[in-house]
């Protein structure tokens, strides 16, 4: 490693640097409480999200991971109000600096989107349009924002994209002329057009190779430091976020398995599945040990397994855990869903339910 | 490496693709003077980052492209110019593939049995109908995918990405091969689920007998599951040696970039000022010297002139790199 290197385990404030989003670095940015999502099929009410809270922090960078399957897109989808049908929210709520986001009407929707707001989606590739240039995809952005200017336009274009390490020039560039890691990179500094308060990325380098991947990870934390919006990172790859998340959400089957910082969670995984989906990639260090990951997969959301949903694939599984509902307990700074940890708790003397099933 | 004849030996395999046509013309050299060898019972991973040739080798060696200078032996025997189709067939059946994305490389409209009954029809037609069908079944339960009369007859869809990626390597092991060549088999499943698929490599190499060309990008699941590790760079090899050897003291620093890359979350982070940011190399045309040296912090006057050949630095491991081989510790990233 190099010497000029900057430690960020410590997400410290970077400081003096920060433009309008860094003033509310602190304050609650966003609210979700008791969020449910259904999709609505034939074969009756999907759950694909289920009773799921959290409140994120500005500046605070929050990973959410868990398997396909479990929920996590569609929990962004949600935040982000971008579900279409059959997919609905049944219950709960979603509050963006204190406003509630769930019922407003698209027109309200879109005056929020991109200038506080902005969504990365996993696949550039798809997401930006063939057949307009870099620089024609971010003016349209700007002037559905109201933006008239020229100058200003190409001005903020340019400094962005400069921002995530692409030269400007490249603002008359196709999508094809860039490479994968440079789409992605430029989808990035898209959201940051309007300096957002909060960024929400669906797996944003999963289709880059491991040097891309690292390197768009620090890139993203640099920003995020530097300009202070806070993020929402879904991947299903937890060695990725360990290093630059400051709180994960552990999800299963639409249900937060484990809430907590990051650190914690990764030093003392209190849910089972937390400790499979560590256990499940090998290590480049140390001895080489036969790993399993886990075994089986999510359940079928229709006919979801009574108790607990992750019983049939834990390791630790217990009779009773076949035989009632899981609820949401809180160990130390950590919430996590399992009844081993409760009862870790109940001698303790933990703080108890948080929320039911 | 130690075999007499080993399993698949390559010479001098290069790959151009011409781009552009009239005075335009350039040449992408997506693989360049590779020579590599498999043996018996063998795992090689062969990792790179997108754009270094990995999958072009893969494809060479399917005799999916035709090489534009070099040989492929396999068994000995040369295979690169085979022409007659059932030299060819018997070929591929001994050395099948596997593709990446297992949700595309199967026909939606047909079961799962359709592909591996089809390719036992192709590639063993001494079988009678029911022979088929208790191979297929064979292979479903080894790869385990059980129980096997189920899963043959549903459709792809009803099945997990891992799943589908289990009957690719079900279809390979249809044919009997002695090599299987896996292009990148895990990199678009779940992680919890990839162990599972590097696990299998393992039991069949164990088990089996086959030897299998994993490539990757990923270096930390090379470890876990190969024998022996051959780094590529811009269409060329860059680092090769046992898979351990190289990834205690690796001497080429791309090498040692990829080390850096893989997140590690046991690790304490610490962030390059100048962190490199994983753009593909530049192969069109491409002018002597070090391929690597427009992102290696060690480049000396001599990389930008003189093309490193790999040379051996320890034993069985082998290094294209003019630093390392000039006695001096390499420590780049």
């Amino acid at each position: 490693m190099r010497s000029a290197s900057a430690d960020l385990t410590r997400p410290e404030p970077a400081g003096g640097t920060a433009g309008r989003a860094a003033s509310i670095r602190g304050a609650r940015v966003l609210e979700v409480s008791g969020l449910s999502v259904a999709y609505r099929t034939r074969r009756g009410d999907v759950k694909a999200v289920d009773d799921v809270s959290f409140e994120l922090a500005g500046g605070e960078f929050l990973g959410i991971v868990g398997e396909s399957g479990c929920g996590k897109s569609t929990l962004l989808f949600a935040i982000a109000q971008l579900l279409v049908p059959p997919a609905e929210i049944m219950a709960g709520s979603v509050a963006f600096k204190g406003t509630e986001l769930t019922g407003r009407s698209e027109r309200e929707l879109a005056g929020i989107r991109w200038k506080e707001m902005s969504v990365v989606m996993q696949s550039a590739m798809n997401a930006l349009n063939p057949v307009k240039t870099i620089g024609s995809q971010f003016a349209d952005a700007m002037r559905a924002h109201g933006e008239t200017s020229k100058t200003a336009i190409a001005g903020r274009s340019a400094e962005v994209l400069h921002m995530v390490g692409i030269d400007p020039v490249h603002l008359k560039s196709y999508p094809h002329q860039l490479s994968g890691g440079m789409r992605q990179r430029a989808m990035i500094a898209m959201a940051l057009l309007f300096t957002p308060d909060l960024v929400i990325m669906d797996e944003p380098t999963s289709a880059l190779d491991v040097v891309a991947q690292r390197s768009l990870m620090v890139q993203i934390k640099q920003l995020q430091q530097e300009i202070g919006f806070a993020a929402i990172f879904v991947t299903h790859d937890m060695s990725l976020v360990s290093h630059f998340s400051d709180r994960l959400l552990v999800m299963y089957a639409g249900q937060v398995a484990e809430l907590g910082p990051t650190r914690h969670v990764f030093d003392l995984p209190r849910h089972p599945y937390t400790a499979g989906l560590m256990e499940a990639f090998p290590s480049i260090r140390g001895p080489k040990l036969p790993l399993t990951g886990i075994p089986g997969s999510p359940p079928d959301l229709v006919r979801m397994p009574l108790g607990c949903r992750f019983a049939p694939r834990c390791p630790q599984v217990q009779d009773r855990c076949r035989e009632q509902s899981v609820d949401l307990v809180s160990v130390d700074e950590v919430q996590v869903r399992c009844l081993l940890a409760s009862a870790l708790t109940d001698r303790l003397g933990g703080n108890g339910v948080i929320s039911g099933d | 490496m130690t075999d007499a004849v080993p399993l698949l030996r390559a010479e001098g395999l290069s790959k151009v693709f011409p781009i552009g046509g009239g005075l335009a013309r350039r040449r992408l050299h997506a693989v360049d003077d590779v020579s590599l060898q498999i043996g018996e019972r063998e795992i090689v991973a062969l990792a790179g980052e997108s754009g270094s040739g990995k999958s072009t080798v893969a494809r060479l060696l399917a005799r999916i492209y035709q090489p534009t200078a070099g040989e492929i032996y396999f068994a000995g025997r040369q295979v690169s110019r085979l022409r007659a189709h059932a030299d060819v067939l018997r070929y591929r059946g001994d050395v099948p593939m596997v593709f990446q994305d297992p949700f595309s490389s199967m026909n939606p409209v047909f079961r799962v049995s359709h592909g591996v009954l089809r390719s036992l029809k192709l590639h063993r037609p001494d079988l009678s109908k029911e022979e088929r069908l208790a191979e297929a079944h064979r292979v479903f339960e080894v790869v385990g995918l059980t129980p096997a009369a189920d899963v043959l007859q549903r459709f792809p869809y009803e099945l997990s990405g891992g799943q589908r990626q289990r009957v690719g390597f079900a279809q390979a092991l249809a044919m009997r091969p002695k090599l299987i060549l896996a292009d990148e088999p895990v990199s678009m499943l779940d992680v919890s689920i990839r162990i599972g698929l590097l696990n299998l490599m393992k039991q069949l190499r164990d088990d089996q007998g086959v030897s299998v060309l994993y490539i990757t990008h990923d270096i930390a699941s090379a470890r876990y599951v190969a024998d022996r590790l051959i780094v590529m760079y811009a269409g060329q090899i860059a680092e090769t040696g046992q898979v351990d050897e190289v990834l205690a003291s690796p001497r080429h620093p791309y090498t040692q970039l990829l080390l850096s890359a893989v997140p590690d979350p046991r690790a304490e982070l610490t962030l390059g000022e100048g962190a490199d940011i994983g753009e593909p190399p530049r192969v069109i045309d491409p002018a002597p010297g070090c391929r690597f040296r427009w992102r290696c912090p060690v480049a000396t006057q001599e990389c930008h002139t003189v093309t490193p050949v790999l040379a051996e630095l320890a034993p069985g491991h082998e290094a294209a790199c003019l630093v390392a081989q000039s006695g001096a510790t390499v420590k780049a990233f």
